[in-house]
């Protein structure tokens, strides 16, 4: 199937790793990219606090661009514009007003947008429930193991409620790394707020949730933590040298898109995914896993008066 | 014809809000209204009686009474009527209280709406025809739904009273949920010691046919003549052989876990009885984990069986059995906790539930009563109780269970009783103990030390902030008594579940003919004052299948189910309502859309003459079939197209006379 392709600013700097690993990713998968010609910002967060219908009007507009392109399905690699761009579709389907504005504003660039026509969709669910994680898994030449990764889905994969995966525990990532062979912990905090904008309006908050979330990994052994959004990998990585000063720790926890880890897994060469764009450096967590390639590890025997531990329940469901 | 139409206040029910007085004088000029009057409360023994001189005085030949619903006193004024030597069918309702004067507010229209529709029953009335109900035997035969605590209640008092009672149940045993606790609120009996006698009552009883491992699949007739099929699984044990000696059980090498009587926490074999007091003492081979069922190879059961009783080839066996009345007690489902993630149920291990921990602190139970980790050895030094799990949520459940907060107490005594030195929190939004001598152990409960924490529990995680929470459970949650955020670390949390309706209570509802709430609870015919019967005559419910209630309501509402049916079995025959359908033979062309469109099987196909008939015994007089009949041969009584367009253009008439356009 061909989608349009819309990758967000940040693609264009600190997240130019995900872009380009995305693109290779999908191009292995054969899921056909047409990027968004001539794309604009989707206002990330902010601007719908300053100015509502501008906002709107300016995602709108990349929809707009994505259905005079012809195709009826548009893949963002990061969470906040796959949520904006999700957003704007539903509000303008349930708010006739809001619908009517907005295109008011569209005619002037000579386009329109008829609420539903195109479908937000993010790459990490794409791939999972399209492509189907077993299939990934069946193309993967270099599998992960070794290798402890944790995922962080951060908050908006999920939210709002009913979307491609559950609110609290989501699974997708947690599938898809298994997939690729990595030993993959329990990481409760994968669904927990990054800080976001909150590293420019108030440090010390988002230094004390970012220490958390590295800690978490750090104690369950993690070699990376694997993100699917550019704003959560600026904020742990490089807010990790300053939360060590501030707090006097010393955590070393690379940070890595889940695009990027796949490609390894899919036998692309590591010195073509951008590893070195982290400020913390990727290397010992890459030299891990060449090491560990040869030689498979035991698996630890339970205890014989341990209790059953109950089935979990397939798919999530969180109301 | 003299019509008597009679207004009702119901006290300020209807007078509140509709001027009585205006009704009465508008329906006296009414055409063919002999006499209207206004009464305060015409369902009183005075009302009934102004209804019945009337009658004989003025010879009045029709009759309307504008108050409640039909529901609540047709029967009373039917009697009435029938008194003073008229017909009960030539009486008709008005309905101005729940129809005008409780849904609305302004009192002038409120007031046009009762006269409108006072107006109808006038102009139908005269239509009416008399109409006679016929009897009909009952049979003394009762069918238990359920071997909980309700159906057991249930059949024995039907029993002892020396009729016959069918008591189906769908799991190898009897005893339901009270079998699995370990001890009631509030007086800590032990819930098996007071539950087995009653169970081995049961399965000694000779007026009672026990069927477990069974379910009902199909019924039909009618209050007084039911027809029941009834599957009774192959247990692939000859009930003849068997000692109940549980070699074959210990012999068995299949292990599962018991997601059933253990609630997950422990494991039975392939052959199994749920619990060593199970009634009736057979075992049951559970074909899909037997491992001769599976990969034809095993049979150990039957080798070691000392009598023979191992029976691989049993089949399913079909019953039919006919009982004039039946008793739904099917009970209620454990909320699945894994729906609400952010409690992390089946991902933490040291996070269980209600009934996992029940069958903990059972001393017959996996852990031998021992109060431990999910590694079955450590003993926890700190416990959250998280109150309301599922329950008065809209996300999930709105209502109250009613019993989590006192079993919830009960966990905390029974902690602080096996571990004097554990810290015990109860997480609570209220704390609700409304029975005898609940709120009594509530403040016990104070005493022993228990920390209670007003606050819904937000989540529960294992990612710590500070050292002191390393290795633990965090609970946080809003504290509304001291107004700040907590984070309680804790070894085990305990997840107090709501009890919902059973997965499959809407089909079971549709087996009996009996309607279900929106959540799924079984629907009462009336919610205050007859909460064990059902809209379908002869069908009664007991226990949790009507909704969240403890054990001492669930016996008490089980008694009172017998109680009915054995007044039905008393009278010895039952009327049948008159108001039926009827098909025109003449007209009909036995298309057979009127059998699909009854939703009570009340009509038949006579093949050789291709026309429908109406089982008259069987018909509730829903007019369904009148609507689906595509050649109009289908006549309901009582509710004829005549009486119903009079009804409608004596509205219409009315608020043509009132409303000015």
């Amino acid at each position: 199937m061909k989608y349009a392709y819309y990758p967000g600013c940040s693609a264009e700097s600190s997240a130019s790793a995900y872009d380009a690993t995305s693109q290779m990713v999908a191009a292995a998968l054969g899921l056909e990219l047409e990027e968004i010609k001539d794309w604009n910002c989707c206002g990330a967060t902010e601007y719908f606090s300053i100015d509502s219908l501008p906002a709107y009007a300016l995602v709108a507009r990349n929809l707009a661009l994505a259905g005079r392109q012809g195709t009826s399905e548009v893949i963002a690699p990061c969470s906040a514009c796959y949520v904006n761009l999700k957003k704007v579709d539903e509000r303008m389907g349930d708010y006739p007003q809001l619908n009517s504005d907005v295109n008011e504003a569209l005619a002037a660039g000579n386009l329109s947008y008829t609420p539903g026509s195109v479908r937000a969709r993010h790459l990490l669910d794409v791939i999972c429930n399209e492509v189907g994680c077993d299939a990934v898994s069946e193309k993967v030449v270099r599998p992960l193991a070794g290798l402890t990764l944790v995922p962080y889905y951060g908050c908006y994969i999920g939210r709002p409620e009913g979307g491609f995966d559950d609110v609290e525990n989501p699974q997708t990532l947690d599938r898809l790394l298994k997939g690729l062979g990595a030993t993959v912990p329990d990481y409760s905090l994968k669904s927990s707020c990054c800080g976001g904008h909150m590293t420019q309006i108030g440090t010390e908050v988002a230094l004390g949730i970012l220490r958390g979330l590295i800690d978490l990994a750090a104690k369950l052994g993690a070699d990376a933590m694997v993100v699917a959004c550019p704003m959560c990998q600026l904020n742990l990585d490089v807010y990790q040298n300053q939360l060590n000063s501030h707090f006097g720790t010393t955590y070393r926890m690379p940070i890595v898109y889940f695009t990027q880890m796949m490609a390894l897994a899919l036998g692309m060469e590591a010195a073509e995914l951008k590893f070195e764009e982290g400020l913390v450096p990727a290397g010992p967590m890459l030299e891990k896993w060449q090491a560990a390639e040869a030689s498979p590890q035991p698996r630890k025997k339970k205890s014989k008066k341990a209790l059953p531990m109950p089935e979990p329940l397939d798919g999530g469901d969180s109301g | 014809m003299k019509i008597g139409v009679y207004t009702c206040h119901c006290g300020g029910n209807i007078a509140g809000t509709v001027d009585c007085e205006a009704v009465t004088e508008w329906a006296g000029r009414l055409d063919g209204v002999e006499v209207s009057r206004e009464y305060k409360f015409m369902c009183s023994s005075l009302g009934q009686e102004l209804i019945e001189e009337d009658i004989k005085e003025y010879g009045l030949d029709r009759v309307v009474v504008a108050s409640c619903s039909p529901h609540m006193h047709e029967p009373t004024f039917r009697n009435a009527c029938q008194r003073a030597g008229l017909n009960p069918y030539f009486l008709e309702m008005a309905n101005i209280r729940e129809h005008a004067s409780w849904v609305h507010k302004d009192r002038s229209e409120a007031t046009e709406k009762a006269m409108a529709l006072t107006a109808a029953s006038v102009a139908r009335v005269r239509y009416n025809e008399p109409l006679f109900a016929r009897l009909s035997p009952v049979n003394q035969n009762t069918l238990v739904v359920g071997g909980g605590v309700a159906g057991i209640q249930a059949a024995l008092e039907i029993a002892n009273a020396g009729y016959h009672v069918y008591l189906v149940e769908r799991e190898p045993s009897i005893g339901g949920h009270m079998a699995q606790l370990d001890k009631t609120f509030p007086t800590l009996d032990c819930s098996a010691c007071i539950l087995t006698p009653r169970m081995f009552e049961v399965g000694n009883h000779e007026n009672i046919t026990m069927l477990t491992y069974s379910e009902v699949e199909e019924v039909s007739g009618y209050i007084g003549n039911f027809e029941a099929r009834i599957r009774v699984r192959a247990r692939c044990i000859n009930q003849e052989l068997c000692t109940g000696c549980g070699v074959c059980e210990e012999k068995c090498p299949a292990k599962v876990v018991d997601t059933i009587f253990e609630a997950g926490l422990g494991r039975r074999k392939a052959v199994y009885r749920p619990f060593p007091q199970a009634v009736p003492k057979f075992p049951v081979i559970d074909q899909d984990n037997c491992i001769w069922f599976q990969k034809g190879k095993c049979r150990a059961c039957e080798k070691f069986c000392p009598t023979d009783a191992i029976d691989f080839e049993q089949d399913d066996r079909i019953l039919e059995i006919e009982v004039g009345n039946i008793i739904v007690a099917t009970g209620y489902d454990a909320f699945d906790a894994r729906r609400i993630s952010q409690y992390g149920y089946a991902r933490y291990p040291n996070v269980f539930t209600a009934l996992e921990f029940e069958r903990m602190t059972n001393a017959a139970g996996p852990t031998e009563g021992n109060v431990v980790l999910r590694d079955g050895e450590t003993q926890p030094d700190s416990i959250a109780i998280i109150h309301c799990v599922g329950s008065r949520d809209v996300r999930y459940r709105e209502h109250c269970s009613r019993v989590c907060c006192m079993y919830s107490l009960k966990f905390a005594h029974m902690v602080h009783e096996k571990l004097p030195n554990a810290t015990v929190y109860n997480f609570y939004i209220d704390i609700r103990t409304p029975g005898k001598d609940y709120e009594e152990f509530y403040h016990r409960l104070l005493e022993e030390g228990t920390v209670f924490i007003r606050g819904r529990a937000a989540s529960i995680t294992d990612a710590t902030l500070t050292p002191e929470e390393e290795g633990k459970l965090i609970v946080t949650a809003e504290d509304t008594l001291v107004g700040r955020q907590r984070r309680i670390p804790v070894d085990m949390a305990i997840l107090s579940t709501g009890l919902e309706p059973r997965h499959d209570s809407h089909e079971v509802a549709r087996i009996f003919s009996i309607s279900c709430s929106r959540e799924g609870f079984f629907k009462e015919r009336h919610p205050k004052l007859d909460p064990i019967a059902t809209m379908t005559d002869g069908v009664f419910i007991a226990g949790c299948a009507q909704g969240p209630r403890d054990i001492p309501d669930t016996v008490v509402q089980g008694a009172a189910a017998a109680a009915r049916v054995l007044s039905i079995i008393g009278k010895g025959e039952v009327e049948i309502e008159a108001a039926k359908a009827e098909v025109n033979d003449l007209t009909c062309v036995g298309c057979q859309m009127c059998i699909e469109s009854c939703p009570y099987s009340a009509i038949e196909h006579l093949e050789e003459r291709q026309k429908a008939r109406v089982i008259e015994a069987l018909c509730k007089g829903c007019g369904t079939c009148v609507a689906a009949c595509l050649s109009k041969s289908i006549t309901l009584y009582h509710f004829t197209d005549q009486q119903l367009v009079a009804q409608m253009r004596g509205a219409m008439d009315a608020l043509f006379e009132l409303v000015p356009a």
